[in-house]
């Protein structure tokens, strides 16, 4: 049964509340990326993932992998909502000693399921899982993000190219397709449209949704889990630095903390 | 203590072939074990294992990064993989993810290079490894090994494999001397006391192990006494062995079929001059790269034979303070 829309909603104003709260105590970090994703990471944290937060380290669990590391906010928002780790720890975020690093880091975090941060990793290591859960025999799904931006490293399309060769159809990849990358909009730095051909090209299963609808997010991971012999990609269309109004669409907020009175502005927004 | 003093050094098989030989016996005894290769497997013998083991081999194409990476995901998920390709493909194009992948989270992946050093003859030095000792030995975490032989491989490759966290394997393409019978046993950063001498030590791996025993067979007929080690594991270094050899002999010689810069004496070096400083020399590439050639032209011209270690030991015993 999917979760209510309401409670999800819900979840979701309180993660990008904790995503601000978080950087803006930190002083660094990403918020754009970090906000962009909410709605995808809530579905599979709170909804559609078959994980204990007990038992991290559940044999049978579904992963999840941020490869775009980055945007490590929404992912320790979301583990910490969900029970994985203490909630009242957020705002140590890249501090020296924190569990909540400044990139992913399975030393100080073992719940995590990978290190990531270096851009272009995240769908190998999902696909080498994947392949060993296979193997094994066991029905775990991977799941692992990657950015728009992070699509131009070589190694996704290594990567891209081997999944369907190997039929690894217990990964999905999902881009968070947010148009802004660091130096500014994707489409100026180096376009990487058009983005659901090139996975199609690269035999996945491709599907484009509206990554802030809930519903569609759920229809699209359910439609990823009846595909066989081949894993799926679901291009997700997104909003960077969604939820707060100065910083939606708006490059500067790719990785620059907001300033106390922005975190006061941005709160007020997310009552 | 060593007491052997003659080695027969009968031709054997390459480095390479015992790899692909040991990994083909821990698949059988391990199913956790699994195979990657990018479109070498017929070179890094790999294809032993894929023939025998088919739905525990993946092939990557050429494509080393992905391959590293997706062994490093395997690991994490309790996997024991061997990702196997020319050394200078793997430690070059998989740097980045042997870094990120398996290095700084510590993931149990055993990544094997063959075709190290210039001895791989007439590809020339697009193909040839000269520099993954001091990239792998770079990596905090990772166990670098370097054998010499068929017995050793093998040996190492199942200690590789009994050891959790990374590790970087060099093995070659010619053919090596039998240096071990089989008996001797290897264990991670515990080097092997080959011969035994007291005038100096030349402290080796890989292909120079048998150029150094042939060397202190020489020197001891000019009365000159060399231990041999044999210096497997470049890291962790066997720091003991180092520092008895500075201390009883006062005089090393390293080889490697590697660039001086970056390899396993500069390693032994340190040890040396943090434990007991002694005069030390240093067989191995100097700061180029080869050619094309035959394995043995190009060891004879790159300054990689008995006769060039023999140089380096009347060097340093020069400059050993009697």
């Amino acid at each position: 049964m999917p979760k209510p829309l309401e409670e999800l909603q819900t979840i979701a104003k309180r993660l990008r509340r904790d995503i601000i709260e978080m950087i803006g105590a930190a002083g660094s970090g990403h918020p754009g990326g970090s906000l962009s994703a909410v709605e995808i990471v809530v579905q599979l944290y709170f909804d559609f993932m078959r994980i204990d937060p007990k038992n991290p380290k559940w044999p049978l669990r579904d992963r999840f992998i941020l490869s775009k590391g980055h945007a490590a906010p929404v992912l320790y928002s979301a583990m910490a909502e969900a029970g994985f780790t203490p909630k009242d720890q957020l705002n140590t975020l890249r501090k020296l000693g924190s569990i909540y690093q400044g990139h992913p880091d399975v030393r100080f975090l073992p719940a995590l399921e990978a290190s990531t941060g270096s851009l272009g990793e995240g769908l190998s290591l999902a696909l080498g899982m994947g392949l060993a859960d296979r193997l094994d025999g066991r029905p775990n799904r991977t799941y692992v993000m990657l950015g728009d931006g992070e699509t131009q490293e070589g190694q996704v399309w290594e990567s891209a190219m081997s999944g369907p060769f190997h039929k690894v159809d217990n990964v999905v990849a999902i881009v968070d397709y947010n148009g802004i990358q660091l130096d500014g909009f994707v489409k100026d730095i180096m376009d990487v449209a058009p983005l659901a051909d090139k996975w199609r090209a690269f035999n996945w299963h491709t599907i484009e949704i509206n990554g802030h609808d809930f519903p569609a997010i759920r229809q699209a991971l359910e439609e990823a889990q009846a595909t066989k012999g081949r894993p799926t990609c679901i291009v997700a269309h997104t909003v960077k630095g969604k939820g707060v109004s100065f910083m939606e669409n708006n490059p500067k907020f790719h990785g620059t903390a907001p300033t106390p009175a922005e975190v006061q502005l941005a709160l007020q927004e997310l009552q | 203590m060593a007491t052997k003093t003659k080695f027969e050094l009968k031709p054997g098989v390459a480095t390479r072939e015992a790899f692909g030989r040991a990994l083909v016996e821990l698949g059988r005894e391990n199913k956790d074990i699994v195979a990657c290769d990018a479109d070498l497997s017929k070179s890094t013998m790999t294809a032993y294992f894929a023939k025998e083991f088919p739905e525990r081999f993946f092939s990557f194409g050429i494509a080393e990064a992905n391959m590293i990476a997706q062994a490093a995901g395997m690991a994490y998920a309790g996997k024991i993989p061997f990702a196997a390709s020319f050394s200078a493909f793997a430690i070059n194009k998989g740097f980045e993810q042997l870094r990120v992948c398996a290095a700084y989270p510590n993931v149990n992946v055993k990544v094997v290079g063959t075709h190290s050093g210039i001895s791989i003859g007439e590809d020339g030095p697009s193909q040839m490894s000269v520099e993954e000792t001091g990239l792998a030995c770079s990596l905090p975490g990772f166990v670098v090994l370097a054998p010499a032989d068929e017995a050793s491989t093998k040996a190492l490759v199942r200690a590789a494999a009994a050891h959790v966290g990374p590790v970087f394997i060099r093995t070659g393409r010619p053919k090596t001397p039998i240096i071990y019978n089989g008996d001797q046993k290897f264990e991670i950063g515990k080097a092997v006391v080959l011969v035994d001498g007291s005038d100096l030590t030349i402290i080796a791996n890989g292909l120079m192990v048998a150029e150094a025993i042939r060397a202190a067979e020489t020197l001891e007929a000019e009365g000159i006494s060399a231990r041999v080690v044999d210096m497997h594991t470049v890291k962790p270094l066997d720091r003991e062995a180092i520092r008895r050899a500075a201390a009883e002999t006062g005089a090393i010689v390293a080889a490697e079929e590697h660039l001086v810069d970056g390899g396993m004496g500069v390693r032994v070096a340190q040890v040396v001059a943090q434990t007991q400083p002694c005069p030390m020399e240093f067989v191995g590439i100097q700061d180029t790269y080869a050619e094309s050639g035959t394995p043995e032209q190009l060891l004879d011209k790159y300054g990689l034979l008995a006769r060039d270690i023999i140089a380096a030991a009347r060097k340093v015993l020069a400059r050993k303070r009697r």
